[in-house]
């Protein structure tokens, strides 16, 4: 669940209330979005992506996971989704640097699995 | 977002409107998944693709339906990839489409739409469909952050609500209460294999996202350490020993980790930030229900993706995938390949159906909502939608009432929901915030539950009728498949739900009998 606003790098644009698809925040009058409804949150991470600051931070739990503040700030946890993905400052990227494509090939499935070996060899011939 | 893309393609005016927000909404947002298409200049994948998960669709899918279904994929892909979105290549160059990114797959096609000039409605539940003389003609609902109503008049509505978990503890499901199913009910259609629907997968034990496909890196154990395989093995290691674990421990040298880190890059940092090194660390797993979602029953369809209702179609997991994946389970490659096929068809259908209507302004509909928003009497206090969600977990979640589903429980689950779907009929209604009326939340929270409701009962009757073990259904008291019961299950109703039996597609049997012989 949604964690974490970090105000000091809040740039109060309102991304994460537009974007957060089960509608967890709510605008202040201090332009800091609140987290108005952290039990309707359901772990997606959208906001974390679409941040521009990364100034987000998900708990991977479904249940609330208070956390300290300035703990997550030196962790380096802030942003790690976007990095891992390969977006940058809510700005999508990445989706062409997948080396699975590569290497998953090299592993054969248990040939007693029919459907699995199948697949498998189809794959090799899915590029286009 | 298909529909409203193909839709908006074919000249129409297009209206989406989203409980959430289009590009973040549903499961697929923190996903990454495959996709089936077909080569269309290469026999071999053709022949290979439809033939190579029939032995998982249990005789109950149709050859020609797949193939139009993977044909149809490729060519979204191939509309995708001129849209400009990037896919991997490999050393020669040529790309990889095989593979979806769901938070980039989504706000690319976010941009299709604006592009488009697509309306779209954030943040706006639909409440229920609208019709003129037995033709659905619209749909309105509530935008939950300004409160203000919203209705539109169209001449053919797509519903694509998704199926439901019954709000599992899995991550990106908040959204997925099977509203599009109570509504397309009160508006008459029927459904269909909707026992195919006991679809679960591997979350860690202290997470909440439900993913399997890092686990082909991995090695899976009891309790007790012996090895055992995902599926029904892990449901036995978890009733029978406690606990089951797993291990990325295939993925052995620094090349292979990085590729599952980039490849499986949402479960991977998950288990990270829970403290897990999953590569070198036995980590405590679950089995969670992702109910009808990437499942396979759902409603009935016609070949154009029409409901049984004039103008209303239906799309994605809400629609019945069983012509494709049979009694399942479909994976998510064919879940995806169906959610975009399936879309694609059923705006472009919308259209045709929207063009013989001509003019809707000025045309007089009724509003179709019952359940949870318009009570027959007056609203009951003691109906606190939190206490019937509870209930219907109670028999719709645990392992030994839906994983493996049991005769009596089935039947005692079905007289409680009786009983409580009456009460719902009577008084469920959210509570007045004083002289606004209900909030946006509390009013949706009162419709969610009674479509939950709603659809546990079509699955319950239809597990209960099915007596024998086939995909996605399972059953303790008959745990082998029953050659006879090769048919598919109707069902349908609201307050008296009922299911019937037809024949399985045809063509696939002639063609079976015909190998035979």
């Amino acid at each position: 669940m949604i964690e974490l606003v970090v105000d000091e790098l809040c740039i109060k644009c309102d991304r994460c209330i537009a974007i957060c698809p089960t509608n967890v925040f709510e605008a202040t009058e201090s332009g800091i979005p609140a987290i108005a409804r952290q039990e309707d949150c359901h772990t997606c991470m959208s906001c974390e992506l679409h941040c521009p600051v990364d100034a987000l931070y998900v708990s991977p739990r479904g249940v609330p996971d208070p956390v300290d503040k300035d703990e997550i700030v030196r962790s380096g946890l802030l942003g790690s989704y976007q990095r891992a993905l390969g977006w940058n400052r809510a700005r999508p990227g990445g989706s062409d640097d997948d080396p699975g494509v590569l290497l998953r090939f090299q592993r054969k499935p248990d040939p007693d699995d029919k459907v699995r070996t199948k697949l498998h060899d189809l794959s090799l011939r899915k590029y286009i | 977002m298909w529909a409203a893309i193909s839709a908006a393609e074919a000249g129409a005016r297009v209206v989406i409107a989203e409980k959430g927000y289009v590009g973040t909404s549903g499961p697929f947002s923190s996903a990454n998944t495959g996709i089936y298409y077909i080569k269309p200049d290469d026999p071999v994948h053709r022949e290979g693709t439809v033939e190579a998960r029939l032995p998982l669709a249990f005789d109950l899918a149709d050859k020609l339906w797949i193939e139009r279904t993977f044909d149809q994929s490729y060519a979204n892909l191939e509309a995708m990839a001129r849209w400009g979105y990037k896919w991997p290549r490999n050393e020669e160059g040529k790309e990889y489409r095989g593979r979806l990114r769901g938070p980039d797959v989504l706000i690319f096609l976010r941009r299709r739409l604006q592009k488009l000039q697509v309306r779209i409605l954030d943040h706006s539940p639909a409440l229920e469909l609208l019709a003129s003389n037995g033709t659905v003609a619209g749909a309105q609902g509530i935008n939950r952050q300004s409160g203000e109503a919203w209705r539109v008049d169209a001449g053919a509505v797509v519903l694509a609500t998704g199926g439901t978990s019954f709000l599992s503890d899995v991550a990106g499901v908040k959204g997925n209460t099977g509203d599009g199913y109570l509504m397309a009910a009160e508006a008459g259609v029927r459904f269909s294999g909707m026992e195919f629907s006991s679809q679960y997968a591997p979350t860690a034990f202290d997470g909440v996202l439900s993913r399997g496909a890092h686990l082909d890196y991995g090695s899976l154990y009891d309790n007790n350490g012996k090895p055992i395989t995902r599926g029904r093995q892990t449901v036995d290691a978890i009733l029978q020993t406690g606990a089951a674990w797993a291990i990325l421990d295939k993925a052995k040298d620094e090349d292979t980790r990085a590729m599952v880190r980039k490849t499986h890059a949402h479960i991977i940092l998950h288990l990270e930030r829970l403290g897990i090194d999953p590569f070198t660390q036995k980590f405590r797993i679950d089995f969670r229900s992702e109910g009808t979602i990437r499942a396979a029953g759902g409603v009935l369809i016609d070949d154009d993706l029409s409901s049984d209702v004039p103008g209303l179609f239906v799309a994605g997991d809400l629609a019945t995938r069983e012509k494709v994946t049979g009694a399942g389970p479909p994976g998510g490659g064919p879940a995806a390949a169906w959610a975009f096929a399936s879309g694609s068809w059923a705006g472009r259908s919308a259209v045709t159906f929207a063009r013989r209507i001509g003019n809707v302004a000025g045309r007089r509909t009724e509003p179709l909502g019952e359940a949870g928003l318009r009570p027959r009497h007056t609203a009951d206090p003691a109906l606190i939608p939190q206490e019937l969600l509870a209930g219907i977990q109670a028999e719709m979640l645990p392992f030994d009432r839906n994983y493996w589903r049991f005769g009596p429980y089935l039947e005692a689950s079905l007289k409680r929901f009786g009983s409580e779907w009456n009460a719902v009929r009577d008084g469920l209604a959210p509570p007045s915030a004083g002289d606004g009326g209900p909030t946006p939340r509390d009013l949706l929270r009162a419709r969610e539950t009674a479509a939950m409701l709603a659809t546990a009962r079509w699955i319950n009757l239809s597990a209960l009728e099915r007596t024998e073990t086939r995909g996605l259904h399972r059953r303790s008291d008959f745990p082998d498949l029953d050659p006879s019961q090769t048919h598919h299950l109707i069902s349908g109703g609201l307050d008296r739900i009922w299911v019937e039996r037809q024949p399985a597609s045809p063509s696939l049997h002639t063609e079976q009998r015909a190998l035979a012989s």
